[in-house]
């Protein structure tokens, strides 16, 4: 259950960001740009000859005290960039995986959407569901 | 429903306000506003009003034909004595008083004519506006078209429903405006319910009296609808229903003999009307031609795609904004390929046509809009759909009421998804039959995860023998070839739409992305021996894995190989993770010597260990290699289900001698019974001296694994496994109970620190001014 997932377009502005809404959210928006750099530097250690074989996930950003950063790129170079609890310890590896899938799945749909221009914002009622569904369930 | 029955004194009363909404001296169609301003005389909530007009098929029609009249103005006296609206009451109350108009008739006159001029073009709105009318005022309306058919036709005095029918769908496609004609389409296929019934029976009429019917059409299609569109959607909220359900009951009355003669289409035309009773989305026949034909404006191949860049064009003419035609598409591209195939066009123009009609996009597609797909590949938008009046939520969660219309009614829907159902795969795949049955594939899929879809395809196939899968076999059935039905799946559907986008999605992403999936350990090295009891190993393998991945997705990912871990492998982390270190070791060493003594057991252990995902310690032996498998994947949280699957183990009639060696890892309940029985005593207690005792029975336990009858653990395992991934859960359950309850303990006590720290405050605070 992430607390705060963000789609960063190619040019480095968030085309959707969605936190828990309980939280101090513009903390979590200064995590997810702080993290971009992480992200730039993870691209560019793969090197042109590897871009092709450059997974999309990138794992595991930086931790921080509270939270952990993960990071996935697409190879559009659009990042999808999650922010995770780190008391939340039933998190795996594999988790974080497939909640990224599903992410890229659905920016898929949006983009089969004729109506959607890239680069706008993300304004999917479907996106947003499954958005919902893997934010930290706030009671 | 058959025609309204009047009494004499309303009949006359009906008849009277008919004619004094008749202001275009048709005979056929009470104006639309007269009838608006009627229904707003009724001093009836708008609500009340719109549903009277659904009710009586105005809203399909269009505008109010003398049957529609009377049957609304029959259920503006229904709802005045506060009855229910519905079709039934229509006939079935008896003595009701006639409907009351406060507002005088001169009154009515000037606000009606005041309401003409500004239809033109809305008039196409307006229908779309009318609240789809309910199932009942289809029949009703199928009642008292036929009936006012026939007298209109003997008489020209009825004739509501042909002309209104006709002009819908005329309308549209003579007008210069593709907007302006889908605003028609709309309000001719929303009135369509109750109007297609009429529609049909009009046809017939028309061969008896030519004349009358067609004559009535070109006026109808001329003005009518205009007019009537605007009404309709100024006064969407005053009762045209009831003007309608009044004129119905007349006809009826009057038209018994008509009826008969009518009874063929009508019968059609009924079911058409019941099948869409409940549905506001449905489209009408008219409504679908005319989608046809604009789908073949831009396509010819009526198989073929429309590219989204047509398609986008052509939408944007409707002058929505982007964000709505973008709902739109996510809504119909069904199966999100970019394209739409005829069936998507249909839906996505009927959206169209609706939102410009006034209504709100549901949140997901309409059943009755849904393409008729076999494979379903995408899940639908799933959500929950608007809330409008008596409308949106129809389709989708149709109650059960609903099925019985829809399944045999809906035309060519049901029996495809039928006829997909059959030729659904056992796999998971999707099928997309109705939204429940998508629901429910896509909880398979949910429950069975991408990676090991596959392996529990033969799982998913069987019958809900897990408790946890109660949902996945409810739609394995579905697929195995349950009835079209969506009222049944309907459930499943509304209870669990993200399922099936969980579902597709990680079916889609499972294709592509399955490597990060699971990280089982690398293939056990299974004896051969055990592929003998392959088959119920898997199934038990599926049953423990998918439950316990259900769990809560600690238990180790069901590995699409259940990973036979190496007992050293597994030991070593086992016995970190775990409580008891030492007894892994031993284990470990002992355990490769049971695996090639009972490859049986090796198998059982595999699923041990995804039971209990390593979190145990476990010293006993077979569960070394499924700890291996069970630490890769598990998470300390594990822990407690691997517990959970020792407890289940145990629950097996394995002897105890066996428990404490085999318990650790806490494989599944599916392990063959010496390994529940020690994993059971290994949940139990961990710390108990057990631990050491496993090291040292290792090899008596493998001795005694050995001598176990295979037969009867196959029998049992299937069983076992179900029981044991159900005390896992529950056990789980508790835990997590335990932790809620914990925590808002400590909430609580923290907000009470504050308040206290807040009274101190303020009780410092004044001394501060002073």
């Amino acid at each position: 259950m992430a607390v705060c997932i963000a789609v960063i377009a190619k040019e480095n502005y968030p085309l959707y960001i969605r936190s828990v809404p309980t939280e101090n959210e513009l903390k979590f928006h200064y995590t997810v740009h702080t993290s971009l750099d992480v992200v730039d530097e993870k691209i560019s250690a793969m090197g042109k000859a590897l871009v092709d074989q450059r997974e999309l996930y990138l794992g595991l950003l930086y931790p921080t005290e509270d939270y952990k950063v993960y990071g996935y790129v697409t190879n559009s170079k659009v990042k999808f960039v999650m922010v995770v609890d780190s008391s939340n310890t039933a998190l795996r590896d594999n988790e974080i995986r497939s909640m990224f899938r599903k992410l890229h799945n659905s920016y898929t749909d949006i983009m089969c959407n004729p109506f959607y221009n890239p680069g706008d914002r993300i304004h999917s009622r479907a996106f947003d569901t499954m958005v919902n569904s893997m934010m930290m369930q706030v009671c | 429903m058959e025609g309204v029955t009047l009494s004499e004194a309303e009949q006359r009363y009906y008849c009277d306000l008919f004619s004094y909404c008749d202001t275009e001296s048709t005979k056929k169609v009470a104006s639309n506003g007269r009838v608006l301003e009627l229904f707003r005389a009724a001093q009836l909530p708008n609500d009340v009003v719109m549903q009277i007009m659904e009710l009586c098929g105005a809203t399909r029609l269009g505008y109010f034909g003398r049957s529609q009249f009377y049957i609304a103005l029959k259920l503006v006296a229904v709802a005045q004595s506060g009855l229910p609206l519905r079709v039934e009451s229509l006939n079935t109350v008896k003595d009701l008083p006639l409907p009351r108009f406060v507002v005088s008739k001169n009154e009515q006159e000037s606000r009606h004519t005041a309401l003409y001029p500004s239809d033109a073009d809305n008039a196409a709105s307006y229908s779309g506006v009318i609240p789809p009318p309910p199932p009942g005022r289809i029949q009703v309306k199928k009642g008292s078209v036929s009936h006012d058919a026939v007298q209109q036709r003997t008489s020209t005095d009825q004739q509501e429903s042909t002309s209104p029918v006709v002009s819908p769908q005329q309308s549209p496609p003579t007008s210069p405006h593709t907007w302006r004609k889908h605003n028609r389409h709309p309000s001719g296929g929303n009135n369509e319910r109750p109007l297609a019934g009429p529609g049909p029976f009009w046809a017939p009429f028309s061969e008896v009296q030519p004349g009358s019917s067609t004559s009535s059409d070109p006026i109808w299609s001329g003005h009518s609808p205009p007019p009537h569109q605007e009404n309709w959607v100024s006064f969407a909220d005053t009762p045209p229903t009831s003007a309608l359900l009044a004129m119905h009951p007349a006809s009826v009355q009057d038209q018994t003999t008509v009826r008969t003669v009518a009874s063929a289409t009508t019968a059609n035309e009924i079911r058409r009307q019941s099948s869409s009773y409940d549905d506001p989305w449905k489209i009408t026949d008219e409504q679908r031609q005319y989608y046809v034909n604009q789908f073949k404006t831009i396509q010819p191949d009526l198989n073929g795609f429309i590219p989204g860049s047509a398609a986008k064009e052509f939408f944007t003419k409707s002058k929505l904004p982007i964000l709505e035609l973008s709902h739109i598409w996510e809504l119909s591209d069904f199966d999100k390929d970019g394209a739409l195939t005829l069936d998507e066009f249909c839906a996505a123009f009927h959206l169209v046509v609706a939102r410009k009609n006034g209504y709100d996009l549901p949140e997901k597609l309409p059943e009755s809009l849904m393409p008729k797909l076999i494979d379903l590949e995408d899940s639908t938008e799933v959500g929950e759909q608007a809330g409008e009046v008596g409308y949106s939520s129809s389709p989708a969660e149709a109650p059960p009421s609903k099925s019985p219309s829809m399944p045999s009614l809906n035309q060519t829907w049901p029996e495809l998804n039928q006829s997909s159902e059959d030729t659904a795969i056992v796999h998971p795949v999707p099928i997309r039959m109705t939204p429940s049955k998508i629901h429910m594939q896509e909880m398979e899929l949910k429950r069975t995860g991408s990676d090991h879809a596959n392996p529990t395809s033969p799982l998913l196939v069987k019958p809900s023998d897990l408790p946890e899968e109660n949902k996945m076999s409810s739609s394995v059935k579905f697929t195995a070839g349950n009835t079209v039905n969506g009222y049944s799946s309907s459930d499943s559907y509304t209870s669990d739409p993200e399922q099936i986008g969980n579902a597709v999605t990680r079916q889609r992403s499972h294709s592509g992305t399955s490597p990060d999936n699971t990280a089982p350990p690398p293939p056990p090295p299974r004896p051969h021996a055990s592929h003998s009891r392959s088959s119920s190993l898997d199934m038990n393998r599926s049953f423990s894995v998918t439950p316990g991945q259900q769990q809560a997705g600690v238990v180790a990912y069901p590995p699409a190989v259940p990973p036979r871990p190496q007992p050293s492998q597994g030991a070593g982390p086992h016995v970190h993770r775990p409580v008891d270190a030492e007894g892994l070791i031993a284990h470990t060493s002992t355990s490769p010597q049971q695996i090639p003594e009972q490859p049986n057991f090796a198998d059982f252990s595999q699923f041990e260990a995804f039971a209990v995902s390593g979190v145990n310690k476990e010293e006993e032996d077979e569960i070394e290699p499924h700890s291996e498998v069970l630490q890769v994947e598990k998470p300390s949280d594990s822990a407690s289900s691997l517990r959970v699957a020792k407890a289940d183990g145990r629950a097996e009639d394995k002897a105890p001698a066996n428990a404490p060696t085999s318990a650790g890892k806490g494989t599944t309940p599916l392990a063959p019974p010496p390994k529940p029985i020690r994993r059971r005593l290994k949940s139990e207690d961990e710390l108990r001296p057990e631990a050491e005792e496993h090291t040292q029975k290792t090899g008596v336990i493998a001795a005694v694994l050995a001598s176990q009858p295979s037969i009867p653990r196959s029998v049992g395992k299937d069983k076992k496994a179900i029981q044991a991934s159900i005390r896992r859960n529950k056990e789980t359950n508790t835990v997590l109970a335990r932790l809620n309850s914990e925590l808002q303990q400590q909430l609580k006590d923290v907000l009470e620190e504050r308040i206290s720290l807040e009274v101190q405050l303020e009780q410092l605070r004044p001394f501060s001014h002073l």
